[in-house]
């Protein structure tokens, strides 16, 4: 994908529905799913006469936002009209903010690629703003007619802008994806994409390598990660193709079609809308005073960025196993739990075994890490086993099996049942050291003769002849040591 | 029994010398009787207002009533009013049925007054003269052939003809305190946020303000008294405790300092209007109260300022009103763009489309600043001009209107003849501060003039009392118009 000669600049609007019980504007319930309409008051069907009422808990996780990313909170900030008509816009005009938000700055820092390849880099952001969402224009099952349901107007946004820092998908997916899990981890999303609670719209141009900003286009509506990436690669191709083809690229907003794989024209610059900003008369300035934002910071968790330095610098952990462990609040709560049962010493191998085992049974049972039928206290159990030499790493994974099977099983009661326990007797495993040299001849001659494989095919015999309860190490000690006398 | 003040009413209602049902039946009668020529009624619902009188009765029997209990009363067409249809006197909510009661409306529904029906007024409350109603002018009872002015002009008319004993309206840039003066009522505009604007369909939402009408000033303290109090369904209510508007009621007006702003008596006003205000104002010097000059240097700027931000917000507020969900939608139209203009070329009047078009271009991106942002400054500027003035006086006072009511038709075809005849009320609504208007002489052809008192910011009391001690001396709100 990637064109030396040509530089992509990403930039991201990303919407983050709040989790308020009600909606940001009327007291009806933001609950998804309901029949239609059955969600839609006096006020979100702007009836003549109604008035919006500002929810508090809005405000609050727009503050809370603010402080996770270091931005400044607006003492004072102002709700504006944003003036448009279409059906699922019941008043006519989008209650917004406009010249004053309520978040102004702020940056993130993501992990991008993998391996040996990944880097950090810090995103800068603009702002965030508050607003209501608009209804839903439905238009099956209704004869060549539209209906309207209007139980998602009303229900709150955070509107989180961008600067265009992003340089490739790549970027602009770790960023969407960074910031997805900072909205979770602060609990003001549940961010469902599904469900259409994080949205992102992407804002793409490109340039030569140096030269001013290239012409941007703005990718609407993308609902997942996947769909952000194609829909970016698609739009830098179409781009590139474009300029280099002798056109050039008009300012437009588009769709990206996930069957097709392309983004098209939803409308060009010539068509946008003049919304006619101005400060909603109904609606006081939101001013925000320094004790709620103490309060607010009081109550905010450790945030990603902190944990992740405390997991790198008191435990030793590199530095994709901490963002993988910071990627969600559940998932490094899980992990605190463990070391705190395991003994610090231990970290690694508890990182390890979460990130293994546990991530790849609950991605395949499709659970969350809040639902482990394994504990952090019976993880750190089996991996405290495994550190004292008791059982090998392969005789773990049986007791992993039967921690996820067993509710409540203990992990020295099965190590006992199923006969685990490692061969710690050095004379036992001697013995069968010896069998095994004396059996496998050519081995140990192809060994001596400077072939190091070799030891790994006597290690797997002897392994085979404990049926397993070797300890591997101590197996590659004894057939060292009689190979070299 | 018409001449009747509110206490009176209460007291006789409260004797069991007369029933609510007895008061509601006589002035629906004359409802019947009067409203065919006056056009004060968008619409009557007898039934309704029966009913609720024989509950009021009820009530009065219990020992539970109020002061307004059993007291019928008239509501501008412009609160929203359960089960009664609200038409905002616009074509756009004609069959308009709103499913729940305006604050205003519950308010005074749970104080037991009695509501006789919907009052005419000029669509969407954008008018001086009521005549830009769907449902065609209201008349002025002194002269029929006059308008009663707007856009509050049925709740006006109907208190003046008698028609009912009080009724609220609304006031956005002189729309209680200019049909008062032109049909010899008197009328208040409380402090911006005392009256919740829920369940009033705005026009201007930074202006709006519910107000009251009544014979006098002390049935206006009875009722705004029901009217006014917090209501967090409105962000811009204010937060304030109840407040008892008659509470300075007969309080001695010696020492009482009236500012007189030089800029409204310079020019621009009627002779006979000039004539009645300066009496009127004789009349407070013989109370013991003192005038002082006081300057309102930008208030010349109130109609321009006004005609910015009034159109901006209206444009905005009106963009409910579409044909998806309520109100008239075309019955024929094409695509989705068709119906909207369709039906909102049906839907609404000339003025309001003015307006409309106004407000849009105001905003649009590139004007934005020149006008709107312009506007807010005067805006402020204006407010500061009051704040100072007050610093000399304790209430200020002058015409409320230049001229007298003027013939149907006269102005109609010139807008900006129309606008300028809230050259002295506008300003008070951009600075939000309480206004009242109450009879204070007559001028040509015998038509009232009325004179306009102007507070400090929730000094609604003193204003009443201001009033109301004009009112025990002279006879000017007794006077009553010939008919019926």
């Amino acid at each position: 994908m990637s064109r030396p000669d040509w530089e992509v600049v990403i930039g991201l609007e990303i919407h983050a529905q709040l989790n308020t019980a009600s909606k940001i504007f009327s007291g009806a319930t933001t609950a998804f799913g309901a029949e239609a309409n059955a969600q839609a008051s006096a006020v979100d069907i702007a009836l003549p006469g109604v008035l919006p009422v500002l929810n508090k808990g809005a405000v609050e996780r727009a503050i809370r936002f603010g402080l996770a990313i270091d931005a400044e909170v607006a003492r004072k900030s102002v709700f504006a009209r944003k003036n448009y008509f279409y059906p699922d816009l019941p008043k006519g005009y989008q209650i917004s903010q406009f010249e004053l938000p309520v978040v102004v700055g702020g940056q993130i820092t993501i992990r991008v690629g993998e391996g040996d390849a990944a880097y950090d880099k810090t995103v800068t952001l603009t702002r965030a703003h508050l607003e209501e969402d608009a209804g839903k224009s439905l238009h099956e099952d209704f004869h060549g007619m539209s209906g309207i349901d209007l139980n998602r107007a009303g229900t709150p946004l955070l509107e989180i802008v961008s600067e265009p820092d992003m340089r490739s998908s790549a970027e602009a997916v770790a960023y969407a994806r960074a910031l997805h899990s900072l909205v979770r981890w602060i609990d003001i999303c549940d961010g469902n994409m599904q469900e259409g609670s994080f949205r992102c719209d992407a804002n793409v141009s490109v340039r030569r390598p140096g030269a001013e900003l290239g012409t941007r286009r703005e990718i609407k509506n993308l609902n997942s990660f996947r769909f952000l990436q194609q829909a970016i690669d698609y739009e830098i191709q179409w781009q590139i193709e474009r300029i280099e083809d002798g056109g050039r690229v008009e300012q437009a907003t588009v769709l990206f079609d996930p069957d097709s794989g392309e983004t098209r024209m939803m409308r060009s610059k010539e068509d946008a809308h003049d919304y006619r900003y101005f400060p909603d008369p109904d609606l006081l300035p939101v001013v925000i005073s320094e004790d709620w934002i103490a309060r607010t910071r009081a109550a905010l968790p450790e945030l990603p960025g902190a944990m992740r330095a405390r997991f790198e610098a008191d435990w030793g952990l590199s530095a994709y196993d901490a963002i993988t462990l910071t990627s969600s609040r559940d998932a490094a709560t899980y992990f605190e739990a463990a070391v705190a049962a395991a003994g610090d010493a231990l970290a690694k191998p508890c990182a390890n075994w979460i990130m293994g085992e546990l991530a790849a049974r609950l991605n395949k049972a499709e659970r969350e890490i809040t639902d482990s039928p394994v504990s952090p206290a019976q993880l750190a159990a089996l991996v405290a086993r495994i550190a004292d030499g008791t059982i090998s790493n392969n005789a773990g994974k049986k007791v992993f099996d039967a921690l996820w099977n067993e509710a409540g099983a203990e992990v020295d009661a099965i190590i006992a049942d199923q006969g685990l326990k490692q061969m710690n007797d050095s004379g036992a495993l001697e013995a069968i050291v010896d069998e095994v040299l004396a059996a496998n001849a050519k081995s140990v001659e192809e060994f001596r003769a400077g072939k190091e494989k070799a030891l790994n095919a006597l290690v797997g015999q002897v392994m085979k002849a404990s049926r397993g309860k070797a300890n591997p190490t101590q197996v590659n000690e004894v057939l060292r040591s009689k190979l070299g006398g | 029994m018409i001449e009747a003040s509110l206490k009176d009413l209460a007291a006789a209602l409260r004797a069991g010398t007369l029933s609510s049902v007895e008061l509601t039946t006589l002035f629906l009668d004359r409802i019947d009787a009067l409203n065919p020529s006056l056009n004060a009624f968008i619409t009557v619902d007898r039934d309704g207002a029966l009913t609720a009188a024989r509950a009021a009765d009820a009530r009065l029997a219990a020992g539970t009533a109020g002061p307004l209990t059993g007291i019928p009363l008239a509501h501008k067409d412009v609160f929203c009013t359960e089960g009664v249809r609200t038409t905002c006197a616009s074509r756009m909510l004609e069959n308009f049925v709103s499913p729940y009661d305006a604050h205003v409306v519950s308010q005074l529904k749970a104080a037991g007054a009695v509501m006789l029906g919907k009052t005419n007024m000029d669509e969407y409350a954008m008018g001086s003269s009521n005549e830009n109603s769907h449902f065609g002018a209201a008349k002025n009872p002194w002269d029929a052939s006059r308008v009663p002015g707007g856009s509050s002009g049925g709740s006006a008319v109907a208190v003046a003809a008698r028609l009912a004993p009080m009724a609220t309206g609304t006031d956005t840039g002189g729309s209680v305190r200019q049909p008062a003066a032109l049909t010899g009522v008197t009328g208040i505009k409380p402090t911006y946020g005392v009256v919740s604007r829920y369940g009033m369909i705005a026009y201007a939402s930074s202006l709006d303000q519910g107000g009251a009408f009544g014979r006098s000033a002390e049935d206006c303290a009875l009722l705004l008294s029901a009217m006014a109090g917090f209501d967090p369904r409105d962000s811009t209510s204010v937060e304030r405790e109840t407040e008892d508007y008659t509470r300075d009621l007969g309080k001695p007006l010696a020492g009482l300092r009236i500012g007189l702003p030089k800029e409204f008596f310079a020019e621009g006003m009627d002779d006979d209007v000039r004539a009645a205000t300066e009496a009127a104002l004789d009349q407070y010097r013989q109370l013991g109260a003192t005038t002082v000059e006081v300057s309102l240097p930008n208030a010349k700027l109130a109609i321009p300022a006004y005609y910015v931000i009034a159109p901006a917000e209206a444009s905005s507020n009106l963009s409910r009103f579409d044909g998806v969900r309520y109100g008239h939608r075309a019955p024929e139209y094409g695509d989705l763009a068709d119906m909207y203009s369709k039906s909102r070329a049906q839907g609404f009047g000339a003025e309001v489309k003015r307006r409309i078009l106004v407000g849009t271009y105001v905003l649009s991106h590139g004007y934005y600043d020149a006008y709107y942002l312009q506007a807010q400054k005067l805006r402020r500027l204006i407010a500061e001009d009051f704040i100072a003035a007050f610093k000399q006086c304790d209430v200020i006072a002058g015409p409320t209107s230049p001229t007298v009511a003027w013939p149907i038709g006269e102005k109609s075809d010139d807008p900006v003849q129309m606008y300028l005849q809230d050259i002295y009320t506008i300003a008070v609504n951009l600075a939000g501060l309480p206004g009242l208007s109450l009879p204070c002489g007559t001028g040509a052809g015998d038509l009232p003039v009325g004179l306009q008192l102007i507070g400090n910011y929730f000094d609604e009391a003193r204003l009443l009392n201001v009033a109301h001690g004009f009112q025990l001396a002279t006879d000017w709100h007794r006077r009553m118009p010939a008919v019926g």
